[in-house]
């Protein structure tokens, strides 16, 4: 089997959100990168297990400059065989795409895999996209995904529900909570990384259509009203007579 | 120039998100003096009350092949029709279908995209939540052809009153590769992304044996149901109850949360909240600053008052 695992690299879960540059930038100054968690917990690790119980090979892309490396290498460390960065700037969803559309279509993945969206700009756009571009079928929020021979039965999320539906190789899926569980690298694994081969290519011509023009952070609360404990009737009253929400 | 929504059914019926989304570009139509079409693909019925968000023309592609869910046949039928009304801006809900079919047409058309806009364009800009609902960012669509994402819950329906005008949309469809096999609901329970209240609880709880309160807590409210991660990963809860960063973003009218500290993870699943109610002994809990209402009080007490104080209001 011949996997692809699109990764992304994504603040920490904890950073403190702040913009510089007049609100037009993220500001990275103090923040922790690491993969994004759907790409790495979900579709990085269902790669793996595929790749353990059928044989092949699994390779990590990412599109960005040589600050990606570190968490490339985690990647690499948690089990991938070998990496492809695209030297590029994350423009936007669909040049990000673009980039791996061009490089992957002519190397005959069975699957390319990407977590559902990231963390940061919670997209969940550019697997879809790259399935349009290579002209594949593409399976979103996805939570389970099995293998028999070139036939994949995969299961969807849906509203209130999963539909669960068959396709062929190759084919491009988003990965969702459910699909896989978190691994943690070990010290061979991590040592492993080192020498793993990371390829870097020069990005292809294409072009994007979006861009950020600037962030604003939400409106502070007014402020919690609270209830006393002895009085939980007037917070039914309040939610009923104030908020209007019951 | 036009404006073309695709607006999605489910189980012959159109969805809530079909008519928030319909309700967006006819608001969007009205704001620039265009005009605007619906499309509805499958085997659905009743598509005139799409007039009622102000939509008054209705494309249906009512092959049964569309039943089957691909969006790549999808995304053709969309692009077609876009085409046929000469559609500049294609609007989708930001749901499970969305999600599959609005970028797959974005690559198609090679369109900008905003994925889970907040509000109604200003011009070429649209803005949305990043960061988890930590900020907000306006993205400016450099293409002529744009394609917008709306997130549920975010743009308040107009209804208008009125019938759409549904005509039929014949496309030949190209065989594609996703072949539903099952579809498998909880149709007892209340879906979590849909559902307008969620009662939820944690750790608080101190253990699975206590979640009658809540269950119970939710029947009163006709609400779902909704749990913090670290009760979900040790098993005291389903998986799917599971919101926050990693698991599922929820934006209901009311959101309850009893002994739940309030980890910026869990606050990124249910920040979109229109209410939200905290209850939890600990008064420095995190989760009291992202609070409308708070109680510092023992769930174990506090919630079965609540359910007493509700059924009251109920019966009264």
């Amino acid at each position: 089997m011949k996997i692809l695992v699109c990764i992304s690299k994504a603040p920490d879960t904890t950073a403190k959100i702040a913009f510089t540059d007049s609100d037009t930038k993220f500001d990275e100054n103090g923040v922790q990168f690491v993969v994004n968690p759907y790409d790495e917990w979900f579709a990085l690790v269902r790669g793996l297990e595929l790749k353990e119980a059928n044989g092949g090979t699994v390779t990590v892309i990412n599109v960005g400059g040589a600050d990606n490396d570190p968490i490339i290498r985690k990647a690499l460390a948690i089990g991938a065989d070998d990496a492809v960065r695209i030297e590029a700037e994350t423009i936007d969803a669909l040049y990000v795409a673009k980039q791996i559309a061009n490089y992957a279509k002519d190397q005959a993945y069975d699957m390319i895999l990407s977590g559902k969206e990231t963390i940061d700009y919670n997209g969940s756009q550019v697997g879809g996209m790259i399935a349009e571009l290579i002209d594949a079928p593409y399976i979103s929020l996805a939570s389970k995904l099995d293998m028999s021979g070139s036939v994949a039965t995969i299961e969807r999320e849906i509203e209130g529900g999963v539909e669960v539906v068959e396709v062929n190789t190759p084919f491009v899926l988003s990965a969702s909570k459910g699909m896989a569980e978190a691994r943690i690298p070990n010290m061979r694994g991590i040592m492993a990384a080192r020498s793993k081969p990371l390829n870097v290519i020069p990005a292809s011509e294409a072009s994007n259509s979006t861009s950020i023009k600037g962030f604003t952070l939400p409106p502070i609360k007014s402020g919690c009203k609270y209830v006393d404990a002895d009085n939980v009737e007037e917070l039914i009253n309040l939610l009923h007579k104030e908020a209007k929400a019951i | 120039m036009s404006i073309l929504i695709y607006a999605d059914s489910s189980n012959g019926s159109l969805t809530k998100n079909a008519f928030e989304a319909a309700n967006y570009g006819a608001q969007l139509a009205e704001a620039t003096g265009t005009d605007v079409f619906a499309i509805v693909t499958g085997s659905s019925s009743d598509l005139e009350v799409l007039g009622n968000y102000g939509v008054s023309k209705v494309l249906h592609a009512s092959d049964a092949s569309l039943d089957n869910f691909d969006p790549q046949k999808i995304a053709y039928v969309v692009a077609e029709a876009a085409r046929e009304i000469n559609a500049d801006t294609i609007i989708f809900s930001h749901d499970y279908t969305g999600k599959a079919v609005a970028p797959r047409l974005a690559a198609k058309l090679d369109a900008g995209l905003v994925t889970g806009a907040i509000a109604l364009p200003n011009g070429n800009l649209v803005k949305k939540a990043v960061f988890s609902g930590k900020a907000f960012a306006e993205i400016e669509i450099s293409t002529s052809t744009k394609i917008i994402s709306v997130l549920p819950n975010s743009v308040d329906k107009i209804e208008t009153g009125g019938a759409a005008e549904v005509s039929s949309f014949s496309v030949d469809i190209p065989s594609t590769g996703v072949t539903v096999k099952e579809v498998k609901k909880a149709s007892s329970e209340l879906s979590l992304t849909e559902a307008d209240i969620v009662v939820s609880a944690g750790r608080g709880l101190k253990g699975p044996e206590n979640w009658g309160m809540i269950e119970e807590l939710g029947g009163v409210l006709g609400a779902a149901l909704a749990c913090s991660r670290p009760v979900a990963d040790i098993g005291w809860r389903p998986h799917h109850e599971h919101v926050g960063q990693t698991g599922i973003a929820i934006r209901p009218n009311l959101y309850i949360a009893a002994g739940i500290s309030g980890a910026i993870q869990h606050l990124a699943g249910v920040n979109g909240s229109k209410v939200i109610v905290v209850i939890n002994t600990d008064s420095e809990a995190p989760f009291f600053k992202a609070a409308d209402y708070g109680i510092v009080g023992d769930a174990f007490e506090v919630v079965p008052k609540m359910i007493e104080a509700i059924k009251k209001l109920k019966s009264a």
